[in-house]
């Protein structure tokens, strides 16, 4: 740089300091966008999902359990869709956590490394199929199997209502696939990440290699199988899709073989014809699977906290 | 030796291709410390994780030879290592407790072995406590987390955890070097009462803490054992230049 | 013999029902998961032809195609993307370089990880009533890469976040000791080497929306159409950029509805295009992981 630079490098500063404060404004933007999204998701779910709430008063719509939007004297009664998702996302837990664990367990544990070496990656690829295809499956291939264990069991029946197969334990069944590459991948990292004395210590006690994976490496890894746990409630509860056409298209007693209706599924099949109060009960079914899923975050949020702490 | 506990053969140990024990040979003293001094690398924890077996856990790794506890070679087919290390307990150079209450931690061994009774599990936890001089300072907090102790309590539990499932003898591989003096002086101090009921065997790059705590002392260099003797001859008239050298610090 | 023999194995029935269970279950997970796949890949395949992926479905024509899903689900990848890549990394960079350590970090990852775990059928009725009504762009496809943007956001956020904690921070004192400013060592040091973190997180982002359908379907709507190209040039790119305010139903949601109808060989079709896409998204993550891995 020459004599006649002096100003220039001040000018230069002065760009750069510029420049540097609007890199950081616009980076802090961003961030916050997060925030935004999730505050204006919040209010929009708020107020969408309150007027039904005034309108038909919220113990007729929480605890009613007639559900006729359309008829001339409208009901609208959700309680069955809300226990419907409950007990369905329950079961599908129920089924699904003990397989994806003790996969999880065989690839972290049992397996040669070359197997688990090709089995990693393929639980992996499933983790991302659309929930669509396993809907597809459902109904394609599920459903059929379903009619033909309804009938079986219930031969001459004559209170029965048959659904053709697409009742709750179809859908648990795809709920309880669609959760197993969830559970397995986190279960199977938290299970890597026990520290090997733990392991070590445990056999040189005496505990055969199954004893040293039930009573000591799956305690340890609790925190990690408890946050697979959480996270597979989350995608039950809110998957929508895969399960619509799977779990038959009435409001019911959630009963395995009964046709039932989910929160999500709810939305998904009346959304599109609904309109007035009809609509607006349905923005209220969305406001109590957001209650439902924000309930499943501050507590997945309070586990990996505990988790980080307990390993310091 | 009349009173020998263990009697190792002809131990040769391979990782893959390397040859990390060499034609073994050795007498344990029942009821007696035995130290396993040298530099890093040089086999003796290696050869410390034969007398129970750990090495199988191992990856490619393959033993030959005989080490024989009690008249019976725990390399034979017939053997149950659940049993053996029932037998021959354990301590790790990092204390390990599992993440779970003093009590479970202590219960864990005898529960693996069948014993359920309320009762007869307190015992064994204040009896194992006591042994490993730890007792008093955990006995209002038993049901507490174990990994609330620090380091020194936590490898001093990790002794009563092994020797809850009444061993005859305890292993401790290198079981001072992640502590500080004080808890260090401690451990050393414990194991002096240990040696009355188990037969003892340490393994540590200290060769003063050798020289202070055991009886027989083994000097092992890149897997083969250059001199074995009572502690007290070995640090006083070794036998070979290469023990001299080490004992005297000029390498390891 | 003594009575303390070490010769004699123990019998453990609780250990093998339990070696058992883990068997059972391995096998059953891992044959059901890849059952999954192939089934549909061998039954779609024989739909999936030249004509299925370059024509629209007409009854006048006589012809079944996806073709216009394949064009709007493009189109979403590509305008989600290009607003939710600039935000997610920025984002990240904050979080890494800028915020101190304390509350408003904690509330801003608090967020990131919850907006990851609000449920796409949330996402739907949102994007429906915000960016849809309150904004008034419809059902399209913008309106349905706004809202997607939101749900991809924190995949990109922290696959950058995680790229940059492996920049390690010679290089960063190593580029401000130099004299350059924060924005030029950001530019020209941690972006270039935390590129695969970025990039892993963009094609995760891209299986995102390809396998999208509940937060699509009251957004960006079902219309499986192309548009009508005539002719001029300039006429054609004004069409093509009309589309984007248009209704559009992508891959996803074209399935659901062929399946609503029965039509199940154009559903499984249109799977095994899907599990194709989603096929090759897993391989690149894979190559970008490795490229990471290895720097």
């Amino acid at each position: 740089m020459n004599g006649g630079t002096h100003a220039s490098v001040m000018g230069n500063r002065k760009n750069k300091a510029v420049v540097e404060t609007v890199a950081q404004i616009v980076f802090t933007i961003c961030a916050f966008f997060a925030v935004l999204a999730v505050v204006s998701i919040t209010l929009y779910m708020i107020i969408s999902g309150t007027p039904a709430i005034l309108k038909v008063g919220l113990g007729e719509i929480l605890f009613g359990t007639e559900w006729m939007p359309t008829a001339a004297d409208p009901k609208f009664g959700i309680l069955w869709v809300i226990l419907t998702s409950i007990v369905g996302t329950t079961l599908a837990i129920l089924l699904g956590v003990p397989i994806g664990v003790l996969t999880a367990v065989f690839l972290a544990e049992v397996a040669p490394k070359p197997l688990a070496a090709i089995v990693k990656p393929a639980v992996e690829l499933l983790a991302g199929i659309p929930s669509v295809i396993y809907g597809l499956l459902g109904i394609y291939l599920l459903n059929p199997l379903m009619y033909k264990l309804e009938r079986l069991i219930f031969q001459g029946s004559t209170t029965h209502q048959f659904t053709g197969g697409a009742n709750l334990l179809s859908a648990v069944i795809v709920l309880a696939i669609m959760i197993l590459p969830t559970v397995i991948n986190i279960s199977e990292t938290s299970i890597r990440a026990v520290p090997a004395g733990i392991k070590s210590s445990s056999l040189a006690l005496g505990a055969s290699h199954v004893q040293t994976i039930f009573r000591s490496i799956l305690p340890a890894a609790k925190s990690g199988i408890v946050t697979a746990i959480v996270l597979g409630v989350g995608r039950a509860i809110g998957e929508a899709m895969a399960i619509t056409l799977v779990s038959g298209s009435s409001v019911n007693v959630p009963l395995p073989f009964n046709s039932v209706r989910f929160l999500t599924t709810a939305i998904v099949s009346e959304m599109g014809y609904s309109s007035g109060l009809h609509r607006q009960v349905l923005f209220t079914i969305g406001l109590v699977l957001f209650v439902f899923i924000m309930i499943i975050n501050v507590v997945l949020n309070k586990i990996l906290k505990k988790g980080a702490d307990d390993n310091e | 030796m009349a009173n020998s506990k263990i009697t190792v053969e002809n131990l040769n140990l391979h990782y893959g291709e390397n040859h990390a024990l060499k034609d073994v040979n050795m007498e344990i003293a029942d009821h007696a410390i035995t130290a396993f001094i040298g530099p890093s690398g040089c086999g003796k924890s290696t050869f410390l994780r034969c007398l129970n077996r750990m090495n199988d856990l191992v990856d490619g790794c393959r033993v030959e030879g005989k080490v024989i506890l009690d008249g019976e070679d725990i390399y034979d087919k017939r053997v149950d290592t659940t049993l053996l290390r029932k037998k021959v307990g354990m301590v790790f150079q990092q204390p390990n407790p599992f993440p779970m209450s003093i009590y479970d931690n202590i219960a864990y061994g005898p529960r693996l072995h069948g014993i359920k009774n309320k009762k007869e599990l307190d015992e064994i936890v204040e009896r194992s406590l006591q042994g490993a001089a730890i007792f008093e300072e955990v006995k209002d907090r038993l049901h507490k987390s174990a990994l609330g102790l620090s380091g020194g309590q936590q490898q001093r539990l990790c002794i009563a955890r092994a020797l809850a499932v009444s061993p005859e003898v305890l292993l401790m591989d290198e079981p001072t070097s992640a502590l500080d003096p004080i808890s260090t002086l401690k451990i050393e101090e414990l194991m002096e009462t240990l040696k009355k009921k188990y037969t003892v065997v340490i393994v540590t790059h200290n060769m003063q803490q050798a020289a202070r705590v055991s009886d027989d002392t083994a000097f092992f260099l890149v897997g083969e054992v250059v001199e074995k003797n009572a502690t007290s001859e070995i640090f006083a008239r070794p036998q070979d230049k290469r023990t001299e050298d080490y004992i005297t610090g000029r390498f390891g | 013999m003594n009575k303390d023999t070490l010769y004699v194995k123990r019998k453990r029935p609780t250990d093998m029902l339990l070696l058992a269970a883990i068997y059972i279950s391995a096998t059953l997970a891992v044959a059901l998961l890849l059952g999954i796949i192939l089934y549909v890949f061998i039954k779609g395949i024989r739909t999936v032809n030249w004509a299925f992926l370059t024509t629209v479905t007409s009854a006048r024509k006589q012809t079944t195609g996806i073709a216009g899903n394949l064009l709007n689900t493009l189109y979403i990848i590509v305008i989600t993307l290009l607003i939710a890549t600039p935000i997610g990394v920025g984002s990240a960079i904050y979080l890494n370089e800028y915020a101190k350590p304390g509350k408003l970090v904690s509330i801003i990852e608090f967020t990131t990880e919850t907006l990851s775990g609000i449920p796409s059928i949330i996402f739907g009725l949102f994007g429906m009533i915000f960016f849809g009504e309150t904004l008034g762009f419809g059902y399209s496809l913008l309106t349905g890469s706004f809202t997607l943007t939101l749900m991809v956001l924190p995949l990109i956020t922290r696959n950058t976040q995680e790229a940059l904690r492996t920049v390690p921070d010679s290089y960063r004192t190593g580029a401000l000791g130099m004299g350059s400013t924060k924005w030029h060592m950001i530019r020209t040091i941690l972006l270039p080497s935390s590129m695969p973190g970025i990039v892993t997180g963009i094609i995760l982002a891209l299986g995102r929306i390809v396998g999208e359908s509940a937060a699509l379907l009251f957004t960006a709507g079902s219309d499986y159409k192309l548009p009508k190209f005539t002719g001029a040039f300039g006429d054609n790119l004004a069409k093509l950029a009309h589309k984007a305010l248009e209704s559009g139903g992508t891959l996803t949601i074209e399935l659901y509805l062929q399946m609503q109808k029965g039509q199940y060989d154009n559903a499984f079709g249109i799977g095994c295009v899907l599990i194709i896409i989603v096929l090759i998204l897993n391989l690149l993550t894979k190559l970008a992981a490795n490229k990471l891995r290895r720097e």
